[in-house]
């Protein structure tokens, strides 16, 4: 059946937790994960509350293929109403805790209230108990999952949790487990943090039970397996140099945004690369770059595990980050480097652990950082304002002000607001490049034209991941398209968007649809779950999926005025490179888009499509 | 008389493929006016499921245009294996 037919309702006011019946009409309809989480939290709750309140609710949750033998069935998600977009927020992790919540037999954990003072979920199989977590409060979120560890004496319970920026309720602060990695976007870890809710740990020891046609489904990921095995992304790319090696790519194609988006191609790409990752540093003999790790179920293993110089002046007398660690992912070094202009590796590291370790998204940390330096150097703040020099290319300052928000510390307060908010404060609100509040990633509008109508239109503001179309504008995957034309893209971009959303509900990892396309996630689902999964069934869920959110997003408040690009790429021609003298098309890509969609000309799904779609 | 000069450039694995003298996985190359995006793969003996994404000067040559696209002087040919990310 896939799903564990069990979700646990955990009210921090009261302090209670009580087990219910997953509504297994809605699992029908909306798979698992992102899809079914997010059909809980609209029929729950008001769009408009405040992300920070107790009325908001916070939903942790996996698909049905989640700890199951499917390759990379690993994956959980959070779902809520975001504080940095006041959207909704739905960020999607790997690592091994979303495995262990399906082997404590639950489908899903619903948090709602707020809790007198700071407690963590424990929970073991049926026993559900909310601890006391003060003398966690105001530590890491690698402290956080020892303690834990070690308070239970049982090293294999699974942690997730959030770090003093979530504590601070940072707006871009995220929830980590497994040490490093993270729901990331959005602002998930804050609203943890509103609630007074530190951590959540887990211990499953029922495995997973209960697959419809265990035969079918034990035949078919097998031989999807070997699908993946045989792809030369998912079978040696991807493994070999993770998604680090994009940045020469990008870069390459003048896509890659420099110093908040003023350029589009840096200079120093290739010093902040899978290559140079992978190269002994001139100063210790040593390559960055230690090995490449897999998350649960995993048949790919894209991370990068890496070391830092212990003499590289970041970690001098710091010997707690001298051990290897996550990272550098692609998204990461370019927000953290290319967008700052700041072209020491080390350096981009080390400010990607304390992400990791106090919980925050480095891809908005960093492009914020990037808005503050283009203050700086036009004259809006001055040493004085941040309490050091900032100007684009300084890798102290970077190291600095990622200390100084991680703990709250000083300007970290204001850059913790993210850029929207920080560039709006100093009267120059177009210099935050984000969408309904949330930052772009590391592709350039101007030179890859369908992501600027992704991040456009991204239900959970700027984000890659909701329609990654470079895999088709670059990459070639599942055919070519150019990458500097705006005809197709809405197409491309729905299509995108729809499938995605089927593969984030279905407890798998999206980096499968680089060899995988949904008739592959489709016989693996109709395997393990109950019912009928025709590919048709499966796009339409997708297509349903999509809707619904945006349908929150519009009662929460949201308008047309929120699917915009900043003016500087509408604007301001890209000035080197492929897309020389071009400006994104969103403008003339958003009302294709929207009809194509069932859509009206606000962006408001009309009565047919809702009708069609069973909303 | 100098001999006309375009850059290639090769990343991830098949930056073994380039000399010693290749500086940042890039190095200068001579060209003829009939030198071929083919023929500078042949004469680095890259491996031919190795040459998966080739752009010059940042823009994409599709597999079939190798033979008969001209790498002119001053073009910068970037090649990589498949690879992905996101």
């Amino acid at each position: 059946m896939g799903w564990t037919r069990k979700i646990l309702r955990v009210n921090l006011t009261e302090g209670t937790c009580k087990a219910e019946d997953l509504n297994m009409t809605w699992a029908k309809d909306y798979l698992g994960s992102r899809g079914l989480a997010t059909k809980y939290l609209v029929e729950e709750m008001d769009p408009k509350v405040d992300p920070l309140s107790p009325e908001n609710k916070l939903i942790m949750a996996t698909g049905p293929l989640t700890g199951t033998m499917a390759s990379t069935g690993g994956r959980y998600t959070v779902v809520t109403k975001g504080p940095l977009t006041g959207a909704i927020a739905c960020s999607n992790s790997g690592g091994y805790f979303g495995a262990e919540m399906k082997f404590a037999g639950w489908d899903m954990i619903i948090f709602e209230g707020r809790s007198e003072k700071p407690v963590y979920l424990m929970l073991e199989n049926d026993r559900a108990e909310l601890k006391d977590a003060s003398h966690l409060w105001g530590t890491s979120t690698w402290h956080t999952e020892e303690q834990i560890k070690k308070d239970n004496q049982d090293p294999q319970i699974r942690v997730s949790s959030i770090g003093k920026a979530g504590e601070n309720q940072v707006l871009f602060s995220c929830v980590v487990n497994d040490l490093h990695r993270a729901a990331g976007r959005s602002g998930v870890g804050a609203v943890m943090g509103s609630k007074n809710l530190k951590a959540v740990a887990l211990r499953g020891t029922k495995g997973v039970s209960g697959i419809e046609d265990f035969t079918e489904f034990a035949k078919v990921t097998k031989e999807k397996k070997a699908i993946l095995a045989e792809n030369a992304v998912t079978g040696q790319g991807l493994p070999t140099y993770g998604t680090q090696v994009l940045m020469n790519v990008i870069n390459e194609m003048g896509a890659l945004p420099t110093r908040n988006h003023k350029s589009v191609q840096f200079e120093d790409a290739n010093a902040i690369s899978a290559e140079a990752m992978a190269k002994p540093r001139e100063s210790d003999g040593k390559a960055q770059l230690v090995t490449n790790a897999a998350c649960f179920g995993c048949t790919i293993a894209c991370g990068r595990i890496s070391k830092i110089d212990k003499e590289h002046f970041t970690v001098v007398n710091k010997p707690q980050y001298w051990g290897a660690s996550g990272g550098l992912e692609y998204e990461a070094a370019w927000a953290l480097g290319a967008a700052n202009g700041v072209n020491d590796l080390d350096a981009l590291q080390y400010a990607n652990l304390i992400c990791n370790e106090q919980g925050m998204d480095p891809i908005s940390f960093g492009a914020t950082i990037g808005a503050v330096m283009e203050m700086y150097e036009n004259g809006t703040l001055d040493e004085a304002a941040i309490g050091v020099k900032a100007p684009f290319g300084s890798a102290a300052a970077l190291c600095e002000l990622v200390d100084m928000t991680a703990n709250g510390v000083g300007f970290g307060v204001e850059i913790g607001l993210g850029s929207k908010r920080l560039c709006e404060k100093y009267g120059q609100p177009e210099l935050s490049m984000s969408v309904k509040g949330q930052e772009f990633p590391a592709y350039d509008a101007r030179g890859i034209q369908g992501m600027g109508l992704t991040y456009a239109t991204s239900n959970r503001g700027a984000c890659h991941l909701r329609s990654y179309t470079v895999a088709s504008e670059v990459l070639g995957i599942p055919v070519k398209t150019d990458p500097l034309t705006t005809d197709g893209k809405p197409e491309l971009v729905m299509a995108f968007q729809d499938a995605t959303a089927a593969f984030d509900s279905s407890g798998l990892c999206i980096f499968t649809s680089f060899a995988w396309s949904l008739a592959d996630i489709q016989p693996q689902i109709d395997a393990a779950c109950e019912g009928e999964w025709s590919l048709e069934k499966l796009s339409q869920v997708g297509e349903r999926i999509w809707n619904m959110e945006k349908m929150f997003n519009l009662e929460a408040g949201l308008t047309k005025d929120d699917d915009r690009l900043p003016k500087r790429l509408t604007t301001e021609p890209a000035e080197m490179g492929p897309a020389k003298g071009l400006v994104s098309g969103v403008p003339e890509m958003l009302p294709k888009y929207y009809e194509i969609r069932g859509w009206d000309t606000e962006g408001h799904p009309k009565a047919e499509t809702k009708a069609r779609l069973g909303l | 008389m100098t001999k006309p000069m375009a850059t290639l450039k090769l990343f991830a694995s098949l930056s073994q493929y380039l000399p010693a003298t290749a500086v940042d996985n890039r190095l200068d190359i001579t060209v003829e006016s009939d030198t071929t995006i083919a023929a500078i793969i042949e004469r680095f003996n890259l491996p031919e499921k190795l040459v998966h994404l080739v752009l010059v000067n940042g823009v994409y040559i599709d597999p079939s245009d190798r033979a008969q696209r001209v790498l002119q002087p001053g073009e910068v040919l970037a090649i990589w294996p498949p690879v992905a990310g996101g």
